[in-house]
């Protein structure tokens, strides 16, 4: 796998909605790179044929009846936001 | 003389024989804190006033002759990472500043229902991402043993205040380590429960399939009375395992008579300070001793689990950061033109360099044409991961190894290499990946004074068999009554 470039971490941090500083962003394309070639080692393991694991349980679907249950207060979760207006949460300007 | 260092055990015993009270308990843990937390910087924030309510709380109820649950009065710390109603949660970052839960995890409600005296809440590295605590936003912890060093980390903040005697038991969380190492660093008891053993409502996520919720005590009859307390199924965590919970104190026996413990050969390779092996290997031959037959084994993928965690934690890390966006909670930039440039400036000026860079290997490992290559590749391998345990826990009944390659490296010290700093999480990420449980417990010094860890692995669910042969140990080497030379006297 190849280095890190400046355009692979503007478009990863595009992905991610992360503002970051040029400073930033040239120490990402070390420390990415230098991080991401590491990880490469796994390449010199052979998995044909070897399941991927997401999940160490055994897991089913959990199912419980369709009944309401007490929902947090309205007024609690508003009482968070950095802006609300009436029962909304408000937010910035969505079309240009 | 200060209950600030009684096991947790013992103050319940004293409460019970009317030889203490829990207000006398919690004072002096107060006093404690307020003498070194200016120096050690463990407590994010701390509930002196609803903490002394609770302790007021027990004492009347022990003036009534009620029946007390096993954790009443005793004087518990929270890693910041974990929701408490009506109070901070910071999880260390910024971006967190000003955030009040409006509901308990369901640990917390569980150690509400025992009385348990809250204290306050635990300096962490930033979202749980660290090794050294370095990465709190808002405070160095220092290690109570040296305070030129690091506490070790997530839970550094945690394990801290318990090796110091700010606290008789912690809450940490632990994902690669993050419960274990700093144990070791801090001469504590560190516990990881199975995958699935704890609920998980109420913890902030970190990544999903690995995070797990476990104690750090001074001793482990203590950390087995908080396992009794927050383990079992919960309704409003769908991975919580549906298991039976056992009493973890019956599992405490002196002896490991035909208990079968396997040494991994590849966890006593390069890197490993020599220090560090002698203390392990005099632990080994302690183990024996007490009955245990040991052997060597062999677990083949132990290198390729860092590479394979730093895949995997930082994709589930990047997904589950994605709430972060200051519209229903936490830290808005006000710098942003409209709603995505708002998002943009608020994660950018909210998260600190290594949530960052932790967010950007995930976006980019998820990234189309990079999936197979980097995120399936790491899935697959840590199936090889587990198979190696898998296999191992055939002829084996426990797994004993170094919890961390070197004791309490120095602040600062690994702040520039990223990539070093992961590495020092190589012992306990396996397991982690694994879903298995494991303690950590002190086991020895190194010359410089500084504590070293044991690090014991059990099959999924057989806490048992992991407190059991702590237990022993603990009770064989005593070094259980481990006090940090600036707290001597105290």
């Amino acid at each position: 796998m190849a280095g890190i470039s400046l355009e692979d971490v503007e478009y990863a941090a595009e992905l991610a909605r992360l503002d970051l500083q040029p400073a930033e962003k040239e120490a990402l394309v070390d420390q990415l790179g230098r991080i991401l070639q590491y990880i490469g080692k796994l390449n010199e393991l052979d998995t044909e044929g070897v399941e991927p694991t997401s999940h160490v349980l055994t897991i089913q679907n959990v199912f419980r009846e369709d009944r309401a249950g007490e929902p947090m207060d309205r007024e609690d979760a508003l009482e968070l936001a950095p802006d609300a207006s009436g029962a909304f949460f408000q937010a910035p300007k969505v079309i240009e | 003389m200060s209950t600030c260092f009684l096991p947790a055990h013992e103050i319940a015993r004293r409460l019970r024989q009317g030889e203490l009270t829990a207000v006398q308990t919690a004072e002096d843990l107060f006093e404690q804190i307020h003498r070194f937390d200016p120096q050690i910087q463990a407590y994010l924030s701390l509930n002196e006033q609803s903490a002394l309510r609770t302790a007021q709380e027990t004492d009347a109820a022990l003036q009534r002759g009620d029946e007390l649950p096993p954790l009443a009065g005793i004087p518990v710390g929270v890693k910041d990472v974990i929701c408490s109603k009506g109070e901070q949660v910071t999880c260390g970052s910024k971006i967190l500043e000003n955030f009040v839960s409006p509901y308990d995890a369901t640990v917390i409600r569980k150690l509400r229902e025992q009385k348990a005296v809250l204290i306050g809440k635990l300096n962490m590295d930033e979202f749980a991402m660290g090794s050294s605590t370095e990465n709190s936003a808002y405070m160095k912890t220092r290690n109570p043993w040296d305070l030129e060093r690091a506490p070790g980390g997530s839970s550094g903040g945690s394990a801290a205040a318990v090796a110091a005697g700010m606290a008789s038991a912690a809450l940490g969380s632990d994902t690669g380590g993050s419960v274990r190492q700093p144990a070791a660093f801090c001469g504590t008891v560190g516990f990881k429960p199975t995958y699935g053993r704890v609920s998980r409502f109420g913890l902030v996520a970190f990544a999903s399939s690995l995070d797990q919720i476990g104690p750090l005590t001074r001793n482990v009859r203590d950390a087995a009375l908080v396992l009794n307390a927050v383990c079992g199924n919960d309704p409003l965590d769908s991975t919580s395992a549906d298991i039976q919970v056992p009493d973890f104190t019956e599992a405490l026996r002196e002896d490991l008579e035909g208990m079968r413990v396997g040494v991994p050969r590849e966890y006593f390779m390069d890197g490993l300070d020599p220090e560090v092996e002698a203390a392990i290997q005099a632990a080994i031959q302690t183990l024996k001793n007490l009955g245990a037959q040991i052997d060597e084994l062999s677990l083949p993928h132990t290198e390729y689990g860092v590479a394979t965690y730093y895949i995997i934690a930082p994709a589930e890390a990047s997904s589950n950061l994605a709430r972060y966006d200051g519209i229903r909670y936490g830290y808005r930039s006000q710098n942003g033109g409209g709603l995505i440039d708002a998002y943009r400036k608020t994660r950018g000026e909210g998260f600190g360099d290594e949530v960052k860079r932790r967010i950007m290997i995930g976006a980019y490992a998820l990234s189309a044409g990079y999936y197979d290559a980097y995120y399936l590749k790491a899935m697959k391998a840590r199936t090889l991961v587990k198979q190696d345990f898998d296999r191992a826990f055939e002829n084996f009944d426990l797994i004993v190894s170094p919890t961390a390659p070197t004791p309490a490296f120095k602040l600062g010290e690994m702040t520039d290499d990223p990539l070093q700093m992961y590495l020092s999480d190589v012992f306990t990420i396996p397991a982690s990946l694994a879903g298995l449980p494991g303690v950590s417990i002190p086991c020895g010094f190194s010359g410089g004074g500084l504590p070293i860890g044991l690090q014991l692995l059990g099959k999924p669910f057989d806490e048992e068999s992991v407190l059991r042969a702590a237990y022993a140990f603990e009770q064989s080497a005593a070094l259980h009554d481990l006090r940090p030379p600036l707290m001597k006297g105290a």
